[in-house]
């Protein structure tokens, strides 16, 4: 079933879009209590990168040395990222096993997140200069709290709340994916994909990395291939309609937009509410009415459909 | 220890389950009109508050306000009554309702007034999918646009949009009638068996056996009676669409029954 929210507001300035992306998710808890996640885009003071990664899953079995593990592979990457010529600001501890680092760097995103991933049981949940992807095992509530989410304020948001049917309950399965290696591009997805098989063996020969077996994962990685030849999000979003089988209704967002696609069947629910301050969208009016207190005026977008927004 | 015929709720790991609540009696009775703010009732309280007004005490119209898009609201009302929400009512809203007028004054999500076998349904906004689905009798009227799948299964009844439509609106609708002023979508009537849709705007293509029908006299008097009835105005040039039957094998015999008759 899975639920997908997203928030977008149009002046370009910072509202409190954890706490707010939070309350529509938390709405939403009947559609997916396995896990939650959010991309957020605020920007980092510095204009530096800032990479979310963990080095364990949330469930992945505590045995005795797991401790001493995370402490060496966090080493390891801190390392990896200075060898690169990276300048590190900040590393931040989230959870024992997530991790967010700030830092400046000049080189190849693709070079530097393959040498993370490169470290066993390491995945780059999200790199880019205002994306932030936070996902756990969980309601929302649950991982905004275990994230401290409170004070994260920026100008746009997409979240999920994913009742698992495909792949397995953990942090790599849990939505929303990066679009490896560009930077920025996050996209959150209900439904399911039906050539998921046909493509991924597709991307993988064009060299793209796969980290769950989620079909999800493909939208992201798909769009990434697109805006690799030059596609505007825009663009590559209304060829997947053409290209990815299934049923779905995905929301991609880079660092100024925001696009929402449906399927020619337009077989999953999208609720629209757009006002001059901003357009929020749901899987269900319910959601969309946690930010506005007042009775509003909401369409469910037909098959086929792309729309984009900027902030 | 529970009582007979209460269902305790045993094991809800992952915390979905509305906790058993008796009815909040809050509502204010005037002039045989009872009134409620659901604001800060939670989607069970407001059904038994609703039940409890229609089915204890015997009134007769109910004015919720707030419903703030829940779901399942006024869901199985068998009794002739009438209803408003001052706002907009989330998925399931009205389903299986037997008897009432309803009024939305806002939007209603998926699957509104999803068996509806008589009374008024009224939305004054859009709807979403799935609206009137396997609807079997009474009379929905959304003055907005509504999603896809709009009377999927539709076995009796009327569904009038003033608005445009989504694809595969009467898809396999068995009776009933549909009245669409707006555009519709693709698959317009697909695989249906009987029943009648009228379109006013364009129509994007028709499903499978779905073909122009001829126009009556009936269909004339039919469309100025609703149209009078919910004060539409003058009703536009419409087109009308019915099943082909080119689908129908009814008159064909199973293999066994092949055998009997030669």
């Amino acid at each position: 079933m899975c639920g997908i929210a997203g928030i977008i507001y149009r002046d370009g300035a910072k509202h409190p879009i954890g706490v707010e992306m939070t309350r529509m998710l938390q709405s939403m808890k009947h559609r997916g209590p396995d896990s939650t996640g959010y991309a957020l885009y605020g920007a980092p003071p510095q204009g530096e990168f800032v990479m979310r990664f963990k080095l364990a899953d949330a469930n992945t079995p505590r045995d005795f040395e797991f401790e001493d593990r995370l402490r060496r592979h966090r080493y390891e990457v801190e390392s990896r990222l200075a060898a690169l010529g990276a300048r590190v600001h900040v590393v931040e501890e989230e959870t024992p096993y997530a991790f967010r680092v700030g830092f400046d760097f000049d080189g190849g995103l693709k070079l530097l997140t393959d040498l993370v991933e490169d470290i066993p049981e390491a995945e780059v949940l999200s790199l880019g200069r205002s994306l932030e992807i936070v996902k756990d095992l969980g309601d929302a509530e649950t991982v905004h709290r275990q994230y401290g989410l409170d004070d994260f304020t920026g100008t746009h948001a997409i979240g999920h709340v994913r009742m698992a049917t495909e792949s397995e309950v953990d942090i790599a399965g849990a939505h929303p994916y990066w679009a490896y290696p560009y930077s920025d591009v996050a996209v959150v997805h209900n439904g399911q994909l039906t050539n998921y098989f046909y493509w991924r063996r597709r991307l993988e020969r064009a060299g793209r990395r796969f980290m769950s077996e989620c079909d999800s994962e493909i939208i992201a990685v798909y769009l990434a291939e697109e805006m690799d030849k030059g596609s505007s999000l825009s663009d590559a979003m209304h060829r997947s309609l053409e290209e990815l089988d299934g049923v779905f209704t995905y929301i991609a967002v880079t660092k100024d937009e925001l696009g929402v696609a449906k399927d020619e069947l337009a077989a999953k629910p999208l609720v629209l509410y757009e006002s001059d301050e901003l357009v929020a969208l749901a899987s269900e009016e319910i959601a969309i009415r946690q930010l506005v207190d007042h009775e509003i005026e909401t369409y469910d977008p037909y098959e086929r459909e792309v729309l984009v927004w900027q902030r | 220890m529970a009582a007979v015929g209460e269902t305790r709720i045993t094991y809800d790991a992952r915390g979905l389950a509305e906790p058993i609540a008796d009815a909040p009696r809050i509502a204010t009775v005037d002039g045989g009109v009872a009134r409620f703010d659901a604001k800060d009732l939670t989607t069970r309280t407001i059904n038994l508050e609703l039940r409890r007004l229609l089915y204890e005490e015997g009134v007769k119209e109910v004015v919720v306000d707030n419903p703030q898009s829940r779901h399942s609201l006024a869901v199985g009302i068998l009794r002739r009554c009438r209803i408003t929400f001052n706002g907009s009512l989330g998925y399931f809203g009205c389903g299986i309702v037997d008897g009432p007028e309803i009024h939305i004054k806002g939007r209603v999500g998926w699957s509104a007034c999803e068996n509806m076998m008589s009374g008024v349904v009224v939305v004054d906004s859009n709807a979403g999918s799935l609206t009137g689905a396997a609807m079997r009798g009474g009379d929905l009227v959304v003055k907005g646009r509504v999603g896809a799948r709009t009377g999927i299964d539709q076995k009796g009844g009327t569904i009038i949009v003033c608005g445009d439509a989504g694809s595969m609106n009467g898809f396999m609708m068995q009776r009933g009638r549909q009245i669409i002023l707006g555009d519709v979508g693709p698959g317009l009537g697909d695989s249906m068996y009987d029943g009648t849709i009228y379109v006013g705007g364009k129509v994007k293509s028709l499903g499978i056996d779905c073909v122009p029908g001829e126009w009556t006299e009936a269909d004339t008097e039919f469309i100025e009676r609703k149209f009078r009835i919910y004060g539409l105005g003058s009703p536009p040039a419409l087109q009308k669409f019915v099943c082909g039957k080119v689908l129908y094998n009814y008159d064909s015999l199973e293999p066994a029954e092949r055998k009997l008759v030669i």
